[in-house]
């Protein structure tokens, strides 16, 4: 037993490659046989590690989901930002220049609503429960954006710690609720071509969430939705501590 | 050779990141701007290079295409290594504000679909692990 622990706790990301591949294999047939294929085998797998996160981080009360717990600490670099944004990079591949150009300007416009409409939407929920100083206000906002425009607004403008932590977690539910919501919702909003993608993309601007949501809708959207994606947190850390703070501070 | 597209793609995502970072500094922003989509960018304009075309097709071009093929296993990696207990245990503010968030961007994404040209949708999809 001793001998195997050692086994695994020296080839973590290996287990990983046997892990999650256990748990799309099981993903997928549960697609096939419980639900007949109306849910997409990569949804009930990315559910399933959402899952895993939740019950790894009530048991081992870290903060990393099941790579807290030390036999899985490889599904952390198979999960990583280093490895995620390889894979988004590749999806890239075959992908047409001129699908990219034709979505070009509705792509930035769909940036700058996004990052407005979510920012928007997190300060309006702030006021409703009471905060009324403008650092608290914008710093939920901003994590409204996403679980980094949010700390790093709020670390700027001086916000407390406690409302920075606030909007980590605004941040990580959008992203989450970006990952579930999107195959259940896609049909609804035209979610089935290049360009919506690249709308979709840009306007929920969480990385994790869109790169989740997407593949598990069509995985062939993927490089659409995650090319917006990546220059939304940019965008939002250059407007939340700026423009966006300036126009909460003139008008609370 | 397998690895030449491999090395193809880390070199479009370091020099994607690194651009990013000059922007993001240019900016004084403390984050990296569109790194990932500028290397997006440049892997999209080596697969239509002529120039490039040892790297992209044969036995190179799959080792780019092993990689876009793992991509949905890494996000189920990145799922799995979530903070989904702060989510859920943020309390009512967090839960709200995110909700409302991804309500209004989910609606707004047929509005701002419909500016400019429009693409067809993808034919159906076969499902395959």
């Amino acid at each position: 037993m001793e001998t195997l622990r050692a086994v695994i706790q020296a080839n973590g990301l290996v287990v990983a490659f046997l892990v999650v591949g256990a748990a799309v294999w099981l993903s997928y047939w549960a697609s096939r046989h419980l639900t007949r294929g109306r849910i997409h085998g990569s949804a009930i797998a990315i559910i399933l590690g959402l899952l895993a996160a939740y019950a790894a981080g009530l048991a081992s009360g870290g903060t990393r989901g099941v790579v807290d717990i030390g036999l899985l600490a490889g599904i952390g670099l198979m999960g990583g930002g280093m490895m995620r944004d390889f894979g988004i990079v590749s999806t890239a591949f075959g992908v047409q220049l001129s699908e990219l150009r034709q979505a070009g300007i509705v792509g930035v416009v769909s940036i700058l609503a996004g990052v407005l409409v979510s920012f928007i939407a997190g300060a309006l929920i702030a006021l409703a429960f009471g905060y009324t100083d403008a650092e608290s206000i914008t710093t939920i906002g901003a994590g409204a954006v996403t679980y980094i425009v949010g700390p790093v607004t709020g670390t700027a403008i001086g916000a407390s710690s406690d409302v920075i932590a606030l909007a980590v977690a605004a941040g990580v539910v959008k992203s989450i609720l970006v990952m579930i919501g999107t195959p259940l919702v896609a049909r609804h909003i035209g979610l089935n071509n290049p360009q919506s993608a690249m709308v979709f993309g840009g306007l929920m601007g969480t990385t994790s969430g869109v790169a989740g949501g997407l593949a598990a809708t069509d995985p062939r959207l993927v490089p659409y939705g995650a090319m917006t994606a990546t220059f939304y947190t940019g965008v939002g850390c250059l407007l939340g501590p700026s423009v966006l703070y300036f126009i909460v501070r003139a008008l609370v | 050779m397998i690895i030449y597209g491999v090395a193809l793609l880390a070199a479009c995502l370091l020099t994607g990141l690194y651009l990013g970072e000059l922007l993001g500094q240019l900016l004084g922003v403390q984050a990296n701007v569109g790194g990932v989509g500028l290397a997006m960018l440049l892997l999209v304009m080596a697969g239509g290079s002529p120039r490039m075309r040892s790297l992209t097709t044969g036995a190179s071009g799959e080792g780019v295409k092993f990689w876009s093929a793992m991509y949905i296993p890494i996000v189920v990696a990145m799922a799995a290594s979530q903070n989904v207990v702060a989510a859920a245990s943020g309390g009512m503010l967090a839960v709200l504000a995110g909700v409302l968030a991804v309500v209004v961007s989910f609606a707004l994404v047929p509005v701002l679909s419909r500016i400019g040209p429009q693409s067809p949708p993808l034919p159906p999809l076969e499902q395959e692990p």
